[in-house]
């Protein structure tokens, strides 16, 4: 009887399994279109980034070419010589490390608590859909609605010009002065954007840390809330230590957004006021600047930063399969 | 029994903190977007004027008449007779604030007008003389109303709005055209063509990826070829490299092969780096079936072609609906790859939202209701689809 099962067991996983169609042509019919898409549009192109950042700004001759007598150089490499020491993408560079310190923690604690909090009321799914809203519409829209927020009067020493941005004005019923959020460097506007990133990544780690904590068995929660441990010993406890791989997987994805955050910073102050970040840099450089040599130079290192969460995923994707 | 209610309040009452947490929280996350919505609904002057809180509050002009006027001139200004500020041949004498101030210096029985210290400031003046006129003439401004949606829509910029300007015929001739659905369709930087842009843009760079993934997802899970477990973790590491490490030698191909601002460019784009992420869930589906079912459509001697029509594809609808939901929001909301491939060639909703807000063209009311507008179609999707939006997140890594 066991041994029938274990036998059922091994012939379920799909990976290995030798029941179907073997070799011949027919298998590659169904992959090749896509793995031929695959290589033109990600493959290729990334590597050809990689030669191009070795060009100069218009991709004629080695980057070599834009060297001046008397002046640092690092020969073809000379694009990355922007990258890593000019006073711009130094900030860019700051900015993203700022981003990673603070939302990628940030986002997966903010989750993490209200997947805990809303599992114990009757009304969890409304209050994870509206959590969960801001998920569903566009990083630009997101970026209106919170430039509105924190809107800043034209004047602000006439008390007379309205304050239509909410933060503002709950600063003015206070007694206290409006604050420029978007453009006090260097602090105070990078959070602010920040406060947007985790406004609007919150629902995406809470829904994954939610589902994580529906599967820790409740017997085990209940014996040891029997044996007496509170509630916030069974968290650290017991729960945390159950769903900790989730929660590396919620910090490992919200780390590759961070480094690639876009349309926030774009949108919401065009990467001036010392906001800048690597991906907006990017994107400046090849369309505002018109320097294809250092445009390629930053997707690279953007590319090389994700390299380790990229073999982490592909680890954790083998050991998974080891164990279907 | 009582002391089974005292523990049931007991209860109660240890939840209040739990649930007054959580309310507080969902209050915060819907506010901003909530001001939004409000703002998008009120005419422009009210919204530079007041914040949307203020929305259901009488306007400033009220408070400001009864503070300094209304003792000697009634609450709704016709307690005297020769200045009777209700008649609206009265006052509109008056167009400027200014005119009226000057009055305050006439003597009335030997003495002025308004003392100096009694005066309302400018602009307190203005808002009463505003507030005066809506009241005699009848002509108020609504609270709420839907003229900034049919501004956007048809790409107004103007102090007025685009149903005023069209009655006074100030619109110049070859801007646009004041018929409404020819204007929201052809009408430069109108959000009716960049909405039908968005769905041009979104419906194929869903449905093909889709497409192409089935067939591969299938053959990745139930059909036996050399390399299929190399080429798949490669799949799964392809799935988080950054569009950006793309974009440049994609635009030079595109430039060369005059695929810069056509629909076709941003579908294939799209379609490329969809691909992993919907190969990976839907093989993740597939892979989970039971082995039997596709063991006896075997030996009933059917081909993997059958097998994948027949029985692979229907089965797989959840799954495909799943990835379909959540390859559209991501399409709809994108901004790089339309910034970059579609520009202002063929203008998508975000790309004319961030045209808006980087060119300072266009004011609050406009914006709140473009960017509304564009949330449209994803907030009927999200939660009327909600279920398999989650389990498309759910069912794997996430795609970059």
């Amino acid at each position: 009887m066991n041994d029938r099962k274990e036998k059922k067991r091994k012939k379920a996983k799909p990976s290995g399994s030798s029941i179907m169609h073997q070799g011949g042509l027919m298998p590659w019919l169904f992959v090749l279109p896509a793995l031929i898409i695959i290589f033109v549009y990600i493959a290729y192109p990334t590597l050809n980034t990689m030669y191009l950042s070795l060009l100069n700004r218009d991709s004629t001759e080695w980057a070599t070419a834009a060297c001046r007598e008397g002046e640092a150089c690092w020969g073809i490499f000379e694009n990355y010589r922007f990258v890593f020491t000019s006073d711009v993408m130094l900030k860019a560079f700051r900015n993203n490390a700022l981003w990673l310190v603070i939302m990628v923690p940030g986002v997966t604690a903010a989750g993490l608590l209200i997947a805990v909090l809303v599992d114990r009321v009757p009304y969890e799914n409304l209050a994870k859909a509206i959590i969960f809203m801001p998920m569903a519409i566009s990083f630009v829209g997101a970026g209106v609605i919170w430039k509105f927020v924190y809107d800043y009067p034209i004047n602000p020493d006439n008390p007379e010009i309205p304050v239509i941005g909410l933060l503002n004005a709950v600063l003015v019923g206070l007694g206290q002065k409006p604050i420029p959020w978007l453009s006090s460097p260097p602090l105070i506007n990078n959070i602010s954007l920040m406060v947007v990133g985790i406004w609007l990544y919150t629902g995406f780690s809470m829904t994954i840390l939610s589902a994580a904590i529906k599967g820790v068995p409740s017997e085990l929660l209940e014996a040891a809330r029997i044996d007496g441990a509170n509630e916030w010993r069974v968290f650290w406890n017991i729960m945390v230590p159950i769903i900790l791989p989730t929660i590396t997987v919620v910090l490992t994805t919200m780390t590759i957004f961070t480094l690639k955050m876009f349309d926030v910073i774009y949108v919401m102050t065009g990467g001036n006021f010392d906001t800048n970040v690597v991906a907006v840099r990017m994107y400046q450089e090849m369309y505002v600047n018109f320097e294809a040599g250092r445009s390629a130079a930053i997707a690279v290192v953007l590319l090389i930063m994700i390299i380790p969460v990229l073999i982490y995923n592909i680890r954790r994707f083998q050991e998974q399969e080891a164990i279907r | 029994m009582n002391e089974q209610r005292r523990a049931r309040l007991n209860k109660f009452l240890e939840r209040i903190p739990l649930n007054l947490v959580i309310i507080i929280l969902c209050l915060l996350w819907l506010l901003p977007t909530f001001g939004l919505l409000v703002t998008s609904l009120r005419p422009l002057q009210d919204v530079n004027e007041t914040g949307w809180w203020t929305v259901l509050q009488d306007p400033p002009g009220i408070a400001a008449y009864e503070e300094y006027c209304g003792e000697c001139h009634g609450a709704n200004g016709d307690a005297i007779a020769e200045a009777n500020l209700a008649d609206p041949d009265f006052i509109t004498q008056y167009r400027r604030s200014a005119q009226i101030k000057a009055t305050f210096n006439d003597e009335y029985d030997g003495e002025i007008h308004v003392a100096e210290d009694q005066r309302p400031s400018d602009v307190q003046l203005a808002s009463i003389l505003e507030t005066l006129r809506d009241n005699a003439t009848g002509e108020g401004l609504p609270t709420f109303w839907l003229r900034n949606y049919e501004d956007v829509l048809v790409g107004y910029r103007g102090d007025d709005t685009y149903a005023e300007d069209c009655e006074a015929g100030n619109l110049l001739p070859g801007q646009r055209t004041c018929e409404f659905w020819t204007d929201i369709t052809l009408a430069s930087g109108s959000m009716g063509k960049a909405f039908l842009n968005t769905v041009l843009v979104t419906i194929p760079s869903t449905l093909i990826p889709i497409f192409f993934a089935a067939f591969a997802a299938f053959a990745f899970s139930w059909l036996e070829f050399k390399g299929r477990q190399v080429l798949f973790a490669i799949l799964v590491g392809l799935q988080i490299v950054p569009l950006q490490a793309a974009l440049l030698p994609i635009f030079k191909l595109y430039v060369e092969a005059g695929l810069v601002g056509t629909f076709l460019g941003v579908w294939l784009f799209h379609t490329g780096f969809g691909l992993p992420y919907a190969i990976y869930l839907t093989r993740n589906f597939l892979g989970s079936l039971p082995k039997e079912i596709f063991e006896s459509v075997y030996l009933d001697g059917a081909s993997p072609w059958t097998a994948f029509t027949k029985l692979a594809l229907p089965l797989s609808v959840p799954a495909l609906a799943s990835l379909g939901i959540f390859q559209m929001l991501w399409i709809w909301n994108d901004l790089l790859v339309a910034l970059v491939f579609l520009g202002g060639d063929n203008p998508v909703l975000t790309y004319t939202i961030s045209n808006m807000v980087t060119s300072l063209g266009a004011g609050w009311h406009l914006l709140t209701a473009a960017a509304f507008l564009s949330f449209l179609v994803p907030m009927i999707i999200f939660f009327g689809l909600q279920r398999f939006f989650v389990r498309g997140l759910l069912g794997g890594a996430v795609k970059g």
